[in-house]
């Protein structure tokens, strides 16, 4: 079945959209929340567990400090007031992925409150609060085996996978973010973004989020334009990259609106973004759901973060990236609006990575936001995805600076990078890209062309001098590209032309 | 020599073994006799293994053969309930939901008691996941009190209690959530320290109330429990509420208290646990006992005056709100999915129907009950009038404590309000069953010590003596308990354990 929706402009005309955003942030310690088990990423499954992340009986926590001190670093980041005194609490529900049939959360005693952060969309600011920033534990991963959808029902049975299971998990949750009209999507993008270049920063997390470091709900709601109420709002589950995040939420408001449209209510449900489709369908309805019976976790003491230590962090924050931007703005001198194209595309640190590996700010930009990026939007993935490094790009860069290669060439080149054949020089080396010079060969083709196009050759001859283009392109043609267009240019001229 | 070895007391067995007198492996056999032939009758144990435990002895004679340094420990049998985690060794925490189940790691306690050279003789009953006050129960049997057999052992470390009254072990750990050490050792003429809270780690414990559970030591004397006690203490940065400070100096207290001078001790008796207006519910032969106990201590020395503590009377149903509370939540792994007993998963049923049928058939009427209590009491909406509550009155509790250390150094009571029951005489009454724990709930609330230690009998059976100190003085209580052990022998001029008649064979 699929949905009916409403045209995105048309949903603007009647409705005020609501956002907000609860990001997971999967911390990069290198042991688990609460205990000692190694956090790597893809090893064999349950080889990362002992008897507490497993849930084994008589087992205890033991809060993980590091975890604690990036929770509040983050918060510092993001301006909140630190608690002087919070607690972990138990959230009880019964799944096989939890292995102690509750999971160890904070609940109204979170670590950090009351932030904000200010992104950018087309110009103008807008200013997301942040409620809290809570630490808790990952859960284990289920792997539903048979069945045609990967959901539980249907499977035949069901493998658990427990190295997740009692990573560090920052939770970040906005407050209702209303204003934003039209802009509503990519306002929740930017937010996304933004947050994951200050994680990046803060070198709290690898942010992955095709390895699920960084995972979004997304709740949407829509209100009649002039209403004093906000609307019923849905909450998008496991929105699993940032182009996603902009999708869910346009879709969203779409799909409401037709429903409004018609007259029926919103459910307050949670629901299922698809990748491929960049369609929501519905998981399991908020209505009927469990009483998590939270209460203070006894078998952990209260966290009280020492006020001295809280400023010593705060004073060893790096450099954020809302700063650094400006400081790059006037490093390379381009206009806050340039530099705006830089962050939604997702490439600061990738310039600044390609800069500081020997490019020009202006190839590199042209380089990151031309050729690459259209790369990454044919693939569908980001900007940050491609498999070529920012040393890469500046390599290629330099060898179009030598004159080794020219563009055409070092989109050849890039290709070969892509498909993993090594670095751009070893590339241009293989696969034989470099520029020809005024070699044997580039002057047989250039006679060639001549000889080959008598009438083309004798229009320019006659003066006619545009039309030394065709010849040009015969030449690039018999050298698939490798020469150098000015020099066969001038090699063409020099012989028909003459003083 | 078999008949002095089984009551012995543990620090003679080590005396008896340091000397060379006895090796561990004599020891251990002697026990391992006794036990193959009364716990048919008794049914202490839930878990023996001969071989092992000879094996370990073995070890430990052929390591002091060679000359090696030892502890005093080393060599001495032990029961530990079976609530505590061994690895290899079948742990159950007395449920049928964790039949089979053989961890793979150690607890804390049982690793420390490991490394003292102690030789685990085996696991001892106890209720399912030490809910009650009777060891009644327990998923696997009864247990009985070896003074008669008739009665219960006490609960829910009744396991642990008749090992030791009845000469299957020297001694025990057990745990203690409401009075599960103080009460069995009470009915059963031991003695039962539950230590303050956070002092032992509850590392590897199975866990029935976190806020409220500690492991101590169930003993023969008084010196004993200090010894065992020190052996277990001590931080441990895998339970982090374990308290971060030095292993307490007991055993000494202990020889001091022997010793029967507690001039300038301060003795609160406490008002609203069997005293004037409160006697409801005590027998008049347990009131005797405490009047006559409290007389010595006058006797020794010691200044007394009654103490009022008014939060002590909603001690009982505060616990009865926190501790399946917790429990409810601390069961909730229990779900078939990783260890112990999975019902139902025959491709014919989803994960919640298989969930639902491990625990409907995998738990005992006692631990759901208490389990749909908690649930209700942690629910939305119900929270602040259960939960909530409860917590205050655990606050109003802990301060009258606080109130009475301006005064006096120790507060006394009787450790439970009866003798040993008859097998069978509260199983449909749970109301009755809880009041079991009348006198021991205060201390559990407040996270004090409180030991408890015989003051003579009560219709032939034994009747315990309850002395509760502030967090950390757990001193206090081993040093006022040797007096009064000490005075009372020589009074009757053998050990209490001595007197007891029909010994079970």
């Amino acid at each position: 079945m699929s949905d009916t929706l409403v045209d995105y402009d048309e949903v603007l005309t009647r409705y005020e959209p609501v956002i907000g955003l609860e990001t997971h942030v999967e911390l990069g310690t290198a042991s688990k929340m609460f205990c000692g088990c190694s956090t790597t990423f893809g090893a064999e499954p349950n080889t990362q567990t002992c008897p507490v992340c497993l849930g084994l009986p008589g087992s205890l926590p033991a809060a993980n400090a590091a975890a604690i001190e990036s929770t509040i670093r983050i918060g510092l980041a993001l301006g909140c007031r630190i608690a002087t005194w919070a607690r972990f609490s138990r959230k009880n529900y019964f799944y096989p992925d939890i292995p102690k049939g509750f999971q160890t959360t904070q609940y109204d005693e979170p670590l950090c409150t009351a932030g904000h952060l200010d992104v950018e969309v087309d110009g103008e600011t807008y200013r997301v609060e942040v409620e809290r920033v809570h630490l808790e534990e990952d859960t284990g991963k289920n792997l539903h085996v048979g069945g045609s959808t990967g959901r539980i029902h249907g499977a035949d049975h069901s493998l658990i996978d427990y190295n997740r299971a009692g990573i560090p998990l920052v939770e970040i949750v906005t407050r209702p973010i209303p204003g934003a009209g039209a802009k509503a999507p990519e306002v929740a993008k930017a937010y996304v973004t933004e947050l994951r270049e200050i994680l990046v920063a803060l070198g709290v997390s690898e942010v992955r989020m095709e390895q699920g470091n960084l995972r979004c709900d997304v709740n949407t709601s829509l209100a009649p334009i002039g209403s004093l109420e906000w609307g019923t709002r849905t909450e998008t589950k496991n929105v699993n990259s940032l182009r996603s995040v902009e999708r869910a939420v346009r879709f969203e408001m779409r799909r409401q609106a037709a429903l409004l449209d018609e007259g029926q209510r919103i459910f307050q449900e949670t629901r299922h973004f698809h990748e491929d489709t960049g369609s929501t369908s519905p998981g399991r309805s908020k209505e009927e759901a469990t009483d998590y019976r939270y209460f203070p976790e006894p078998d952990l003491v209260p966290v009280a973060p020492d006020e001295e230590w809280v400023a010593s962090l705060l004073a060893e924050l790096p450099e954020l990236p809302a700063a650094r931007r400006t400081r790059l703005s006037d490093e390379w001198g381009i206009s806050p609006t340039e530099m705006a194209w830089l962050v939604n595309a997702g490439a600061v640190e990738l310039v600044s990575e390609t800069v500081a590996a020997g490019a020009s700010p202006g190839d590199a930009r042209k380089w990151w936001l031309g050729d690459l990026a259209r790369r990454a939007n044919d693939a569908g993935t980001e900007l940050g995805e491609l498999a070529v490094t920012p040393q890469q790009v500046a390599e290629l860069i330099g060898l179009i600076s030598a004159g080794t290669i020219n563009d055409q060439l070092a989109r050849q080149a890039l290709d070969g990078v892509l498909a993993g054949e090594g670095r751009p020089a070893q590339v241009v080396e293989a696969r034989g890209l470099a520029v020809m010079g005024e070699s044997d060969e580039l002057v047989a083709a250039v006679e060639a062309a001549i000889e080959g196009n008598p009438d083309v050759a004798d229009k320019v001859r006659g003066g006619k001098l545009q039309a030394i283009g065709a010849l040009v392109g015969a030449v690039m043609k018999t050298t698939r590209g490798k020469a150098d267009a000015a020099t066969v240019k001038r090699m063409l001229e020099e012989r028909l032309v003459g003083d | 020599m078999t008949a002095d070895i089984t009551a012995s007391s543990a620090a003679d067995l080590s005396s008896a073994l340091q000397s060379g007198e006895l090796s561990s492996v004599d020891v251990t056999q002697a026990y391992l006799d006794r036990i193959a032939e009364t716990d048919a009758t008794i049914g202490a144990y839930l878990h023996v293994d001969a071989e092992a435990a000879l094996a370990a002895a073995g070890a430990v004679d052929a390591a002091r053969a060679t000359g090696e340094e030892l502890g005093p420990l080393a060599g001495v049998p032990l029961a530990l309930k079976d609530v505590v985690v061994t690895e290899g060794v079948p742990t159950t925490s007395g449920s049928k939901i964790l039949q089979g189940w053989r961890p793979p790691y150690d607890a804390t306690l049982a690793a420390r008691l490991k490394a003292a050279g102690t030789v685990l003789l085996g696991k001892t009953n106890m209720d399912e996941f030490a809910m009650g006050s009777s060891t009644e129960n327990s998923a696997y049997q009864v247990t009985r009190n070896p003074w008669d057999t008739d009665r219960i052992p006490g609960g829910s470390s009744g396991g642990s209690s008749a090992a030791v009254a009845g000469g299957l072990a020297p001694w025990s750990i057990g745990t203690d959530t409401g009075g599960s050490i103080r009460q069995p050792a009470a009915v059963t003429g031991l003695v039962g320290h539950k230590p303050t809270y956070g002092s032992v780690s509850r590392y590897g414990l199975i866990a029935f109330s976190s806020s409220l559970d500690q492991a101590g030591p169930m003993t023969r004397t008084v010196l004993d429990a200090a010894l065992l006690h020190e052996a277990i203490a001590g931080h441990d940065p895998l339970d982090s509420t374990s308290i971060d400070s030095p292993v307490p100096v007991l055993a000494d207290a202990a020889r001091r208290g022997a010793e029967g001078d507690l001039s300038g001790l301060k003795v609160g008796v406490v008002t609203e646990l069997g005293g004037e207006g409160h006697a409801d519910g005590y027998d008049a032969g347990v009131l005797a006992r405490f009047a006559e106990t409290v007389a010595l201590l006058e006797s020794l020395g010691a200044e007394v005056r009654q103490v009022s503590c008014p939060a002590f009377d909603l001690a009982l149903p505060a616990y009865y709100l926190i501790a399946p509370s917790e429990a409810s939540s601390n069961l909730a792994r229990f779900d078939g999915v990783r260890y112990g007993v999975r019902v139902g998963d025959d491709g014919s049923r989803d994960l919640d129907e298989v969930m639902a049928l491990t625990r409907e058939q995998g738990f005992g009427p006692e631990v759901k009950r208490r389990i749909i209590l908690g649930t209700y009491a942690l629910s939305a909406g119900y929270y602040d009038a259960y939960y909530g509550q409860a917590q205050k009155v655990r606050t109003l509790i802990t301060r009258d404590f606080t109130t009475a250390w301006d005064d006096v150094d120790v507060l006394v009571s009787p450790t439970s309000p009866t003798v040993a029951w008859s097998i069978g005489a509260r199983v449909d009454d749970p109301i009755a069953m809880y009041a079991a724990d009348l006198c021991t709930l205060p201390a559990s609330l407040a996270g004090v010590p409180a030991i408890s230690v015989p003051c003579g009998l009560s219709e032939g059976l034994p009747v315990g003596f309850q002395v509760m100190a502030p967090a950390l003085a757990d001193d206090r209580c081993y040093r006022v308990a040797a007096a009064l052990e000490a005075a009372q022998d020589a009074a009757r001029g053998h050990t209490f354990l001595a007197g007891m008649e029909n010994t079970p064979s």
